[in-house]
Formats: structure tokens, sequence, C-alpha cells
């Protein structure tokens, strides 16, 4: 039976797309059939960061709507076999969303793929809750910062409210993913340590995915960072939480760019 | 093929008490309704929304001040379910009904004690004050945006209390875990209420309405074990370790 994953934050731009395809990368390269459905209305960027965008023809809005059939919309990825997106509207926005659309959408992605990945929009509303009704599991991405922490909490306090599976006393199984984590900022004080984040969310730790100028490029070139650059350290980062994901045991390291001879002679750069 | 109709069982009464607050005003009403509208905006929703009796002993009113003071009291959100200490003749089918509190049962919530019992005692006992207090017990982190509510007796958090998140008792409040959000203790005047922390980083902390703000927390406290009394309307905090 499928597993229904929701990557949520409360706050934007955190890096929930991003983890989004790099995770989705990450487990279709595992070998594992993974669809990633974008549930920002109105405001896609899955399909961007995914690459697809000019293969787009119907979307989830389309399909709760019964205009088009499920395999019309799915995007088969051109790169990794067992990788598909749902991609969402840009023309409409999230009140088009309804919760027995959704409900049908997911109940039939789940027959067909072993992941069911939802990429939430920021915020509490409409759009974030339907993003997380249906999921088993939460991916929290939270950045090493007080705003983003703070939304983060409430965003785990929401998910123990207005899930299904919450209603049914049952109880969504949360991860804490910290993204754009910088060590050496975090030494000077200028960030909020992982013990810190750890300390005030309460939930287990996924994965911690550093800073890096990879993600950008990946993302300009419309390829998940798992799948351009596996040996970056995002992109490791990504393929440890994916494999944590899937129960293995990894030991949590937080993963710093290799650097060749030259990079360390002319490691530091000029002011 | 016919079937055999069984017959209905007829339709179970059960006697069930619950909790509600009780309101007692007083006189002059308009004075008691504005008092009552700030507590609103200064306590949060903690009147808004759950069942309110009104304990009319206090006044003389007429079946037409009644309905006048619970349609006053729904405008502000109260909902009024019942209404005590008046002559039946004062009420009629449009306005809540009369209520006739029995002996006092003393009723301990939580873990402990499942069985509710009854007091020995027949004289009436003031209704703020209960005899034995219950207590709420949360075993997991409340978290940001979350507002626990519970007039009955003291609230204990088994983690932290995230922040803009609100903890509303009747009685104390103990949190073993730091100390982010609110904590209002001794919400229906309970002046004898206390407020403890593993660790403060609270944004707000108040005892009977009066009320601290984290800026104006002594510094040194913060992070240590502490805990919150007052004495007379002075919030006072010192710590525990």
């Amino acid at each position: 039976m499928a597993k229904v994953v929701v990557v949520t934050s409360g706050k934007g731009g955190v890096g929930k797309t991003t983890s989004t395809a790099a995770l989705g990368a990450a487990l279709a390269q595992f070998g594992q059939n993974v669809v990633v459905v974008d549930f920002d209305v109105g405001l896609r960027n899955l399909d961007l960061v995914m690459g697809a965008e000019r293969r787009v023809v119907y979307d989830l809005i389309n399909v709760t709507q019964g205009i088009a059939k499920l395999p019309q919309a799915l995007i088969r990825d051109k790169r990794l076999e067992r990788l598909a997106l749902l991609p969402a509207s840009q023309t409409r926005d999230k009140d088009a969303l309804t919760e027995d659309g959704v409900a049908r959408v997911i109940n039939s992605l789940k027959q067909m793929f072993d992941w069911v990945i939802c990429d939430s929009p920021a915020g509490i509303e409409r759009g974030a809750t339907l993003a997380m009704r249906f999921a088993d599991t939460a991916i929290v991405v939270t950045n090493p910062e007080v705003s983003s922490v703070r939304d983060s909490d409430r965003i785990i306090g929401i998910l123990d409210a207005k899930t299904v599976k919450a209603e049914r006393g049952e109880r969504v199984d949360k991860h804490l993913l910290i993204s754009r984590y910088d060590p050496a900022r975090a030494a000077r004080g200028e960030m909020l340590s992982i013990e810190d984040v750890l300390d005030i969310l309460s939930t287990p730790l996924l994965g911690i995915i550093p800073e890096s100028e990879e993600v950008l490029r990946a993302s300009n070139l419309g390829s998940p960072v798992t799948f351009n650059n596996p040996s970056s350290a995002p992109a490791r980062a990504y393929l440890d939480a994916a494999r944590r994901l899937m129960g293995e045991e990894v030991e949590m390291t937080i993963p710093t760019e290799k650097q060749g001879f030259f990079g360390k002679l002319f490691g530091r750069r000029a002011a | 093929m016919t079937s055999v109709a069984q017959p209905r069982p007829s339709p179970r009464f059960v006697c069930r008490s619950y909790m509600a607050v009780a309101l007692a005003p007083e006189p002059p009403l308009v004075e008691w309704i504005a008092e009552i509208e700030q507590k609103i905006k200064d306590t949060g929703n903690f009147l808004v929304g759950p069942p309110v009796v009104l304990d009319l002993s206090a006044v003389k009113l007429s079946k037409s001040a009644i309905a006048h003071l619970v349609a006053q009291l729904e405008q502000r959100g109260v909902r009024v379910m019942g209404v005590e200490n008046v002559d039946a003749s004062q009420l009629d089918a449009a306005l809540p009904p009369l209520l006739r509190s029995t002996k006092k049962e003393s009723v301990e919530i939580g873990a402990a004690a499942p069985k509710a019992r009854e007091t020995q005692r027949e004289k009436p006992q003031p209704r703020e004050a209960r005899s034995a207090p219950a207590t709420l017990l949360l075993d997991k982190p409340v978290r940001s945006g979350q507002s626990i509510y519970f007039p009955d007796g003291d609230v204990t958090v088994l983690g932290s209390v995230g922040s803009g998140a609100e903890l509303v008792a009747g009685g104390s409040i103990h949190v073993y875990g730091t100390l982010r959000g609110r904590a209002m203790a001794g919400s229906n005047g309970n002046t004898r209420a206390r407020i403890f922390c593993s660790k403060i980083e609270a944004e707000l902390l108040a005892i009977d309405g009066h009320y601290l703000t984290a800026d104006l927390m002594d510094k040194a406290l913060r992070d240590r074990p502490v805990q919150a009394w007052l004495e007379g309307s002075a919030l006072k905090i010192s710590a525990l370790d």
C-alpha cells in the first residue's frame, strides 16, 4: 500500500518544493515508484524544479473537476522512469480544490505508485490543510531561524488536528528536515543550532541539508538536486534522508562540499 | 415471508452532569457587562464557547430584564445554557432553563481516580473553590497556536509549551518543560493559583488577570526553573533552583 507523504513547513521559502523534488528523485533512483504532487494552486513551482514546465497539459484541478483523467495529467520524468509529476494549476487558486476531489485523486495515485509526495503550499489555510489531509507521514521543512521554527511548530500542531488520521485518533508520523543549514553561521551564533531547533520542535530528525549554491543551479536547470549533481553536499544529504525515510539507519552527518586541490588553495572568497 | 418486527427498545434516559462556567452578575448590571466584555478581550476566548450558567442570586431581575441580560451576553459570544437561583415564574420558554444545583459532587479527573465521589458535607460551598481540584494532564508538547482552556483546576504539561501557544487554567499551571507561550492561571479569580515551569521563556504570565509580559520579567531568571505567584495585585517570580 502506497505511503502518502506531505512536505510542509508553515513558513514560505524554506525548501519544500526543492525537498519534494530531491526526495522524490532520490526514492526513484533507489527503485521506488514515486509521484510528486504540486498542491500550490496558482503559484506552482514543482513543474519548474522538475524541468517539466513545457509539457504541462492538464493539472490537479482538471482531474479533481473531472475534466481530465489522471493518466492524462501525469507527466513522466524523462530521466528517471519511476518518477512522475502531477502539476498544479497556474490560472486557478486554492478555492478550486475540493476535499472529495483531492481524496479521489490521492486514492487513485495510491494504487499506481509506492510513494505519493504532496508538495504543500506555505501557510495554514485551505491549500496547506488539503495537502496534509490524507497524509500518513509528514516531513516538516525548517530553516534554523526563529520565524521558520515557530511556524513549523504551528504546522506540527495543525498536523495533529486537521488530518484524517488525527481525526480518527491515530498519529501522523512526523519528521523534521532542517534545510539551508550553515555550520559556520551556527557556530557564530547567527543561526539556531541543530540542538536548539530539536529542543523547540521535539520531532525526530530526518536530515540536515546544508546551504549550497547547487540548489539554485539545479532549480534553474530544471533538475532535482539529487539527480543533477549527486555528489554535491545537499544531494548527499537528501539521499541519506531518503534512505531514512525508507526505514534504513543512516548516521546523521552534515555533509560539506568536497574541495579539490585548487579549492583548498583558493578556498576563501575575496571580500 | 413476513419479517418479524423487532420491538424498539424504549429510549434510554440517563442523568449526566457536565461542567459549566458559572457567572454571578452583580449590580449595577451595565458595569458588570462591561467588565465581562473587558475580561473577554483580556484573556482571550475562555468565556466564549463553553456553556455558561447565570447565577442570579445577587440581583433581582424581572423576566424581561433576564431576557435582556441573556441577549447582551449572547451578543458578546457568551452562550447561556441555564439560569439558577431565580423563581420559576421569572423564566419562560424563550429563556434558558432553570437549573437546580444538587449536592455538590467532587469529581477527580485524570488517570489516578476515575470514579466520581460525593462530598459528605451538606453545607453549600463557594462556587469557585471546589473541594477536590481537577487536573488536566497533557503528555505531549503544546504547539504554537494551540489554546488550552481548563477552568476547573490545574493544568500540567509533560513537555514544552510553544511560542504563540496559550494555557488558561482555573487553578495552577505546571510545565515540565520550557514555557515559551502564555500562561494564565487562576482564571476564575483564584488568587492563590501559581505557575511553575522547568525553564522560563514565557511571553506572558498572568494570575487572576494580573499579568506580566516578557520584557518586564527579570532577565536573570531566563532559562531557569521558576514559580510565579500573586502578592496583592503584583505578580512575583522567583527561581526554583
